[in-house]
């Protein structure tokens, strides 16, 4: 690495400072761009590489880092809940660099020129590839939530995600959003395209009769000649946050105690070393990690939370290291362990970002996903508008992409108020670009998309507010879903995230009148859990929204007025 | 085998399969089918009714008792609860989902030398405790856990 010697020392000095190891890690911060996927000697003797949420994005993406990220309770200040300067102030990372542009959303669409875009199947598997070839042996684990998120995936019925990830060489996948294609299409993938090369862990699934488990719950892998378990875990509350009828005959859950089981099990059989391949979302994982023993470190995903570096997790086992490696194919997670004498001696963590223009694309992947996309390319290269400002989702409240959903429906649904749901995936567009149906599908293809149009009563539309609001903020991470808050389009309010449920929720207004209890008002959403209801999908309404509009002027973010958080360092103050 | 167990108890059908199940000895002891039906209690809309015609007066929190539920229901309709007692001469397992109109959802005789433990699914309106009330040697032990109920979506 070509480090100044100021560079060096500034680097170590905020390393020292953080308790860090010297080799975490963060002193890439400084490599050049050609130096950032170089990573060394290998401290030990066992890799697994992780990705998460990617998605479906098979092609490279811009995705803008949130701006809003609260942690309330004991996650307050604590990352995954920092955003912005505190974020890279907490991990070491030099603001302006191209770290600091991959982490945060600091000045994002200049930083975006410059860096170009991240991700894409083709240039991930070069990475891989690169990193297969510095640390023969690694594993590559996806944690899930790889089949969902684009017009392709939707329409191949993930086949081409599913053929992709078999290219890519993901050795071991646990699974969320893949539940939405249906139960059927999960165990027919299992059983035929992923059987002798993909093996998909699920540790709390289980049939809802006789509480028989789905999937295999853990897998014991020689590496290097370590015994290395990984264990699944799906996400706890598929049935809730998606629709259950999807996946009638199957619960969830955390499952902690079967999952100490299984730890326990895993050792017994000789594992040396214990890895949970998690879809949890990490606070979940970090409560998980304080209470669960024997597992050496979880390799999360779900709240797609890019945090540079590991948290370390004491429990009575000892200590769990807690990840999350963000979303959209943006990152490839290296974690190194050093496995000797029956356990592990000691680990390094890097979160690469996968800078589609610092690796060629992969020849055979790009002719894969050129393969998948043929059919639908002209459609979806269609330009539907211009987009003025920057588009993205991400954040704990609203974003430009989800406000132009919201009005969108507002406009040609003719209702009041409009709720998008608060997904975390979703890619981003910068100013001037083109909207085509590709990006439209990228924020909204699911299956079950369609838009309804009801009645609900002003002390209705507080409840379910206060729900959902519930589901993010809810101290306690057991009873939190992963999700952002729902984005609301026509109706103003105030939240404080502190209060407890029925209490955080004020000041609703419409149009300057406070909403009234006993009111009707009318209600326009998206993607309904529940079975059978009908609508247009959201991508046809928002497609002729665009092209009635041709030009889209930056979209004005409602966002509600949120109290109570002063100083929290996963909200900017602005 | 799993699979013949599903088909069998479906081809069954009902009250039907359930009295197959525990001849088969599928279902834990203590069902207490014969238990005389406590009309009071299972009508009562308040817990601390509830807990006078249990005859439960005062209550001792007791680490003893191990509450299995999810945290988040997935359907409200229908919430796996068990419960286990390691208290010694466990008489009566009750269980309450404090919130709902009819706070008492089930209670279980334990026979003399049976497992205390018992599992059933109980229907939940809204976010509540769900309680154990232990009846152990005359004596009353209880303990709780949050099930919440949630509109789902959002994920």
């Amino acid at each position: 690495m070509h480090l100044t010697r100021r560079e060096f020392l500034q680097i170590m000095a905020v390393a020292a400072a953080q308790g860090m190891p010297l080799t975490s890690g963060s002193a890439f911060a400084a490599a050049r761009s050609g130096e950032l996927y170089t990573l060394g000697k290998a401290p030990g003797n066992v890799t697994l590489m992780h990705f998460t949420d990617c998605h479906a994005q098979l092609l490279p993406v811009y995705f803008r880092e949130p701006d809003v990220n609260i942690g309330v309770g004991d996650a307050l200040g604590k990352p995954p809940h920092l955003v912005g300067d505190a974020l890279l102030k907490h991990f070491g990372i030099k603001s302006g660099t191209r770290e600091a542009h991959a982490f945060t959303y600091l000045n994002y669409v200049d930083a975006a020129r410059t860096y170009g875009k991240v991700g894409g199947f083709a240039h991930l598997a070069t990475l891989v590839k690169q990193v297969r070839a510095q640390r023969p042996g690694a594993l590559l684990l996806d944690g899930g939530d790889n089949w969902q998120g684009s017009a392709t995936a939707l329409w191949s019925n993930a086949q081409d995600m599913i053929d992709a990830s078999k290219l890519l060489g993901v050795d071991i996948m646990t699974g969320h959003w893949e539940f939405t294609y249906g139960a059927k299409r999960v165990q027919e993938v299992i059983a035929k395209d992923f059987k002798g090369q993909v093996e998909f862990l699920a540790q709390n699934v289980r049939t809802a009769d006789f509480d028989d488990p789905v999937f295999k719950g853990y897998t014991l892998r020689e590496i290097n000649g370590a015994p290395v378990a990984i264990i699944g875990q799906a996400f706890p509350y598929t049935p809730i946050a998606n629709p259950r009828h999807l996946v009638a005959d199957w619960t969830f859950g955390i499952q902690e105690e079967r999952l100490q089981r299984t730890v326990d099990e895993a050792k017994k059989k000789g594992a040396h070393a214990v890895v949970l391949l998690s879809h949890n979302g990490m606070d979940t994982d970090l409560k998980l990690a304080s209470r669960v023993s024997g597992i050496d470190a979880i390799l999360g995903g779900h709240t797609h939370d890019a945090v540079p570096q590991p948290v370390a997790v004491k429990n009575r086992g000892g200590t769990t290291l807690v990840t999350n490696a963000g979303s959209n194919g943006k990152f490839l997670a290296v974690l190194d362990l050093d496995v000797r004498g029956g356990s592990v001696k000691s680990s390094r963590y890097r979160l690469l970002p996968v800078f589609a223009n610092l690796l060629d694309a992969d020849p055979d992947m790009a002719a894969l996903i050129k393969k998948h996309r043929a059919p639908y390319e002209a459609k979806l290269s269609e330009k539907l508008a211009v987009s003025e400002g920057l588009l993205f989702r991400r954040g704990n409240f609203n974003g430009s992409f989800d406000q132009l959903i919201l009005d969108a429906l507002l406009e040609t649904k003719d209702a009041e108020i409009a709720f998008s749901p608060g997904f975390r995936w979703g890619t981003s567009i910068l100013p001037g670009e083109a909207i085509t149906l590709d990006d439209v599908m990228n924020m909204t293809a699911i299956t079950y998309p369609q838009v309804t149009v009801s009645n609900i009563t002003g002390e209705n539309l507080k409840s379910l507010l206060e729900d959902i609001c519930d589901n993010l903020f809810n101290p306690d991470p057991y009873y939190q879903q992963g999700g952002d808050m729902v984005r609301v389009g026509g109706l103003q309010y105030a939240c404080n995230p502190t209060l407890k449920i029925g209490s955080r929720i004020s000041d609703m207004r419409l149009k300057g009148k406070a909403i009234e209890a006993g009111k009707t008002y009318k209600l326009t959403s998206w993607a309904p859990v529940a079975e059978g209801a009908t609508g247009e999908p959201v991508w046809e309404s928002v497609t002729r929204y665009l092209r009635d509009k041709k030009s889209i002027k930056p979209p004005v973010l409602n966002r509600p007025r949120v109290t109570g958080i002063a100083g929290n360092p996963g909200m900017t103050a602005s | 085998m799993k699979q013949l167990r599903r088909n069998f108890l479906k081809l069954s059908g009902g009250a039907g399969a359930m009295a197959v199940a525990a001849a088969a000895g599928l279902l834990k002891a203590g069902s207490a089918w014969a238990a005389p039906w406590n009309k009071s209690a299972f009508e009562s809309k308040a817990v601390a009714d509830v807990q006078k015609s249990l005859g439960a007066a005062t209550l001792i929190e007791s680490k003893e008792i191990t509450i299995t539920a999810p945290d988040i229901a997935e359907n409200g309709a229908t919430v796996p609860v068990a419960v286990t007692s390691k208290i010694p001469n466990t008489q009566s397992i009750s269980i309450i989902a404090e919130n709902n109109p009819f706070p008492l959802a089930a209670s279980f005789d334990i026979m003399p030398g049976g497992d205390s433990y018992v599992s059933t699914r109980i229907k939940m309106g809204k976010t509540s405790d769900v309680r154990a009330i232990v009846k152990a040697d005359g004596k009353f032990y209880t303990a709780a856990k949050e099930v919440k109920v949630t509109v789902g979506g959002c994920g």
